[in-house]
């Protein structure tokens, strides 16, 4: 509690300690929430109109963290993620006491990112100033659009306006801030995504995270799109867009250093590099995903997606953990090259090869090399090209089959 | 039991077009005479597989002994062989036929002569028959019984005023018709017991309990049980085990005399080693002369086999062992294709024989299959004076070898309703054929056309009838080989030939058969990373081509947090995928791509 409320360094961009380049272990806390399901969405939210008993999640959230301590042993965070649903629902107190029970837990050093994803709302932006006395240091807003129509196409509670404020607000609290927007919407041209991302970028600081629109299974989108009723851009102007997006960014000195993810150098989010590096991560809440290299080697773990079937399972064993699987090497190096792949640093080659035990001076490699597929970045190192970037997921199960 | 004497015999046998009736007279003809009581009577007894009660169409020749007391008081045997009805089966219906001295021609009162009668009464006329005109239907109300005797007789030039008109499905008419059975077909000529045994093999089948039966036809002298018999074709000798009369159940007699028609069951293996139209004679005792006209079954039309699932090739090895026991004319050999890995190559007595064993094997040895482009025998005269027999267009030679090519031809016989002339014309202008006659019987037009028969195994018959409405009916009998310009046309997928869609074709018709061709594989080849020429060509000449689109966009935005399970489950899923691929050079071609890429049409 001391460290967050030191106001020495609150809004110096050097407060996060820099990348290491190592995998890192980073803490992922689910608050499974919303005001509203977004029809787009396929995550694991929820919506409870009888309000929340904040302090009963706080409780189960440090129970769970201490049984994971169990399960990891003594080690030292590089991140710690709020994700969601939407955390921005959570009281400051809130994230403040799991904050607490976290550094209970494990040694977190000072200036580690920790960031919070949050809503452009005007209630949720209220209480900026509290997440970041709670410790919070970076913020990741979904904005997905910057404009009203496209805002209510796409379900969001917030307007233009609010956004605006809220990135402005964002900026001046915390020392990194990001934003998401989702593109190749319905009925969007090149032309006008390019403005639009042109004025994001004017508004970002130093991250920004742009995805394409996906249309997940059982979701109120894919329902539209089966019927008809929703018409997204084709895989032509989707590769165009993607095209068109990454060359905007790179120009604005933001180029992508994962697929959808655009960053100053040293701005990256270390968190998620923890992902995409497949390193270690502790999933805590309800339906949070881990990996975990344990003395049984490296383990998947997922906990009860339901909210409140989770606190009764962690009421009744000290944890939500539903799953808890030990993972194949084939496996390890099958969610390596998924990963590791979609980061324009790319993949440590010694490692997928002790994993998979196969060695990349196949015929398949080759090949994919020769048609500009992937490269070598010296003798131990492979990445995507921007053209296999674009293929990713066929690249992958080229090499991974 | 003595034998039944010659003039109270009657050896017969039903012609007909498909769907004209013959298997439900034959059951009544059954049932009347009480051959089965009414409970054992399934719908068509004599059609036993599925495939044949189903498609409503005879493979195996069947044959019944009927007793039926005449109304001059006497009582006779009359023997029903039922035949296979199609050209495919050419052979056994000649043969099966040559065992009768009569035939009851059925013809549907209000749909009339079509091509397979045609066919078939030819056949039986070739067979110096007494044919006897069944008007079946007659109660329909589209029936014009006067009309269709009116086309009998010009078509066929029967006399047709005395035909027996009947309802074989109402049960009118069928004394009349057993009736003319005695009164007008010849009894069986032949000799006495006491010559030495001649008997035809019509017909044999494999049994589970009792072996091979073979269905025999008494010439003259004696077949008995503990006979050593000889058959002279293949030079074999065995001992007579059971002998008897089918009922259509097996009823065991102490012998068979002349004109009588039975089976025999004598230690024999396989249905391979007995084959249809040889002569049965008593080994020490053999008869001066062998029936004239015997060939073993020669196989017209090859494809090649292969299991989707390159794990059930030993299946598909076993199966196909199963059924050749049953049919000797149907001939397997392994294959490997670089495509579709390994198969079998397969030879068949025509199309419809290609598709009856397909099926069977598909549903009564559930196996999925693939099944390459139907090709028919080439005859290669080399240029150093071999003459080399092609069936499988992979095996061509070099052509520089090759002096000339020649295929074989087929005389076929289309009728059709006058509206689809025009259309059914310049189809078999298309397929290269040449017409040799064109006559109206009524309103129905009936043409002969010369064409080759490479022609005709690609989707011709499918063809006709779509384009008719199903009204066009065809018929055919190769006529010999002719010298063609045939070319050996190879596809190639991203420069590779791919052995299984290579195909021998006409010059003038390569162009387009390879344009539509590489259009169907442009459809059914997934986009890859890189773009994929598909070719055409013959020899070193490109003469179709499509190139398929380097794949623009295949990458997951969104990461779903920490979720890599999930990633990875997907991951698996595309690795199935692939599986199910045949990965040929660096595409990967989906097994429904050469099914759907050989079913051309044009």
């Amino acid at each position: 509690m001391n460290q967050a409320l030191h106001p020495s360094g609150i809004t110096a961009p050097g407060s996060i300690l820099p990348d290491t380049g190592k995998p890192g272990f980073g803490i992922y806390l689910h608050w499974p929430f919303c005001a509203a399901k977004c029809p787009y969405c396929d995550f694991n939210s929820h919506v409870r109109h009888t309000g929340i008993d904040q302090q009963a999640y706080i409780d189960a959230f440090r129970k769970e963290i201490g049984a994971m301590r169990t399960l990891t042993g003594p080690r030292v965070v590089t991140s710690i993620f709020f994700g969601g649903g939407t955390p921005s629902l959570m009281a400051p107190a809130t994230v403040g006491a799991i904050l607490d029970a976290v550094r209970e837990a494990w040694a977190v050093p000072d200036g580690i990112e920790i960031t919070l994803e949050a809503n452009p709302s005007s209630v949720e932006a209220e209480r900026f100033r509290g997440y970041r006395q709670a410790g919070v240091n970076r913020v990741s807003m979904g904005v997905q659009a910057l404009n009203d129509p496209d805002l209510k196409r796409l379900g969001r509670l917030h307007n233009r306006a609010d956004a605006l404020k809220a990135i402005g607000l964002a900026r001046d609290i915390f020392p990194r801030m990001s934003f998401d927007l989702i593109y190749a919407r319905p009925d969007q041209t090149a032309q006008a995504w390019a403005a639009e991302l042109e004025e994001a970028i004017s508004l970002a600081a130093d991250h920004l995270s742009l995805y394409q629109l996906t249309i997940e299974e059982g979701t109120p989108f894919h329902g539209l799109y089966k019927a008809g009723k929703l018409i997204v851009p084709d895989g032509e102007l989707s590769a165009e867009l993607y095209e068109l997006t990454r060359q905007v960014c790179t120009s604005h000195g933001l180029p992508a250093y994962e697929v959808s993810n655009h960053a100053r150098p040293g701005a990256e989010s270390r968190h998620n590099l923890t992902y995409w590096r497949y390193g270690d991560y502790a999933g805590i809440g309800p339906g949070a995903h881990g990996r975990l290299t344990t003395g049984a080697g490296k383990i998947a773990t997922a906990t009860e997606r339901h909210p409140e079937s989770w606190l009764k399972l962690v009421a009744e064993q000290g944890h939500g953990m539903t799953e808890s699987t030990a993972l194949s090497a084939a496996e390890q190096a099958d969610e390596l090259l998924l990963m590791g792949l979609r980061l324009r640093e790319g993949i440590d080659l010694r490692r997928w090869q002790l994993l998979s035990g196969r060695s990349l001076e196949s015929e398949r490699t080759g090949f994919l090399i020769e048609h500009g597929m992937i490269e070598e970045m010296g003798p131990d190192r492979i990445r995507c090209t921007p053209a296999g970037m674009l293929l990713l997921d066929a690249v992958v199960a080229d090499l991974a089959t | 039991m003595t034998n039944t004497p010659l003039s109270h015999i009657r050896n017969f046998s039903i012609v007909a077009h498909i769907d004209h009736g013959k298997s439900t007279l034959a059951d009544r003809l059954i049932q009347t005479c009480g051959g089965l009581a009414e409970r054992e009577m399934s719908k068509q007894v004599l059609d036993s597989m599925d495939i044949e009660k189903e498609r409503g169409i005879t493979i195996k020749a069947q044959t019944v002994r009927l007793h039926y007391t005449a109304k001059d008081g006497e009582l006779y045997v009359l023997n029903l062989i039922d035949t296979p009805g199609h050209v495919d089966f050419a052979y056994e219906v000649s043969r099966s036929l040559r065992a009768c001295e009569g035939s009851l021609l059925v013809v549907d009162a209000s749909q009339g002569v079509e091509a397979q009668t045609l066919a078939n009464v030819y056949a039986a006329l070739d067979a110096d028959h007494e044919i006897v005109p069944v008007l079946n239907k007659i109660d329909l109300p589209a029936a014009e019984p006067d009309r269709i005797k009116e086309q009998i007789e010009e078509v066929i030039g029967l006399d047709a005023s005395d035909a027996v008109m009947i309802s074989a499905k109402s049960g009118i008419g069928i004394p009349d018709v057993l009736e003319a059975i005695v009164t007008r077909l010849p009894a069986p000529k032949g000799g006495t017991v006491k010559d030495p045994l001649k008997a035809m093999l019509v017909d044999s089948w494999y049994d589970t309990y009792l072996g091979v039966i073979v269905l025999v036809r008494v010439i003259n002298g004696e077949m008995k049980k503990g006979q050593q018999i000889r058959l002279m074709g293949t030079d074999a000798r065995y001992t007579v085990e059971r002998i008897g009369v089918i009922t259509p159940k097996l009823v065991i007699m102490d012998s068979l005399g002349p004109g009588e028609i039975g089976f025999i069951t004598a230690s024999i293996k396989e249905v391979a080693d007995t084959r249809v139209g040889d002569t049965i004679t008593e080994d020490k005792r053999p008869t001066a002369e062998a029936l004239p006209g015997f060939k073993p079954a020669q196989p017209v039309v090859f494809c090649g086999l292969f299991p989707v699932d390159a794990a059930d090739f030993e299946e598909l090895r076993a199966a196909m062992g199963k059924l050749r026991l049953n049919d000797a004319s149907f001939s397997f050999e392994m294959e490997t294709s670089a495509a579709l890995g390994f198969g079998f190559r397969c030879g068949f007595l025509g199309l419809l024989h290609l598709e009856i064993i397909q099926e069977r094997l598909e549903r009564e040895f559930n196996l999925d299959l693939i099944a390459t482009a139907p090709s028919v025998i080439y005859r290669l005269n080399m240029t150093n004076g071999d003459v080399i027999e092609l069936h499988n267009p992979a095996d061509m030679p070099d052509v520089v070898k090759i002096r000339n090519i020649e295929e074989p031809w087929i005389k076929a016989t289309i009728l059709t309703p006058d509206e689809h002339l025009g259309t059914i014309l310049k189809l078999c202008q298309d397929r290269r054929g040449i017409q040799t006659d064109l006559s109206y019987v009524g309103k129905r037009a009936m043409m002969t056309y010369a064409l080759p028969l490479n022609e005709v195994v690609f989707d011709f018959y499918d063809r006709l009838k779509s384009i008719s409405k199903g009204y066009a009916s065809f018929d055919y009998q190769i006529t010999g080989h002719e010298e063609g310009d045939l070319v050996r046309m190879s596809i190639l997928v991203n420069d590779e030939p791919v052995d299984a869609l290579s195909m021998l074709v006409h010059r003038s018709a390569a162009e387009k058969r390879g344009r539509v061709m590489c259009e169907k594989l442009k459809e059914l080849i997934p986009r890859h990373m890189f773009k994929i020429p598909i070719q055409a060509a013959i020899g070193g000449k490109v003469v179709a081509r499509e190139t398929i689109s380097a794949m623009r966009k295949d990458v997951t935005a969104k990461c779903y947090g920490g979720d890599a399970t999930r990633k990875r489950k997907l991951l698996d899923k595309q690795k199935a995928g692939k599986k199910r691929m045949r990965q040929f050079g660096k595409v990967d071609i989906p097994q429904e791509a050469f099914i759907e890429a050989l079913k051309i049409s044009d």
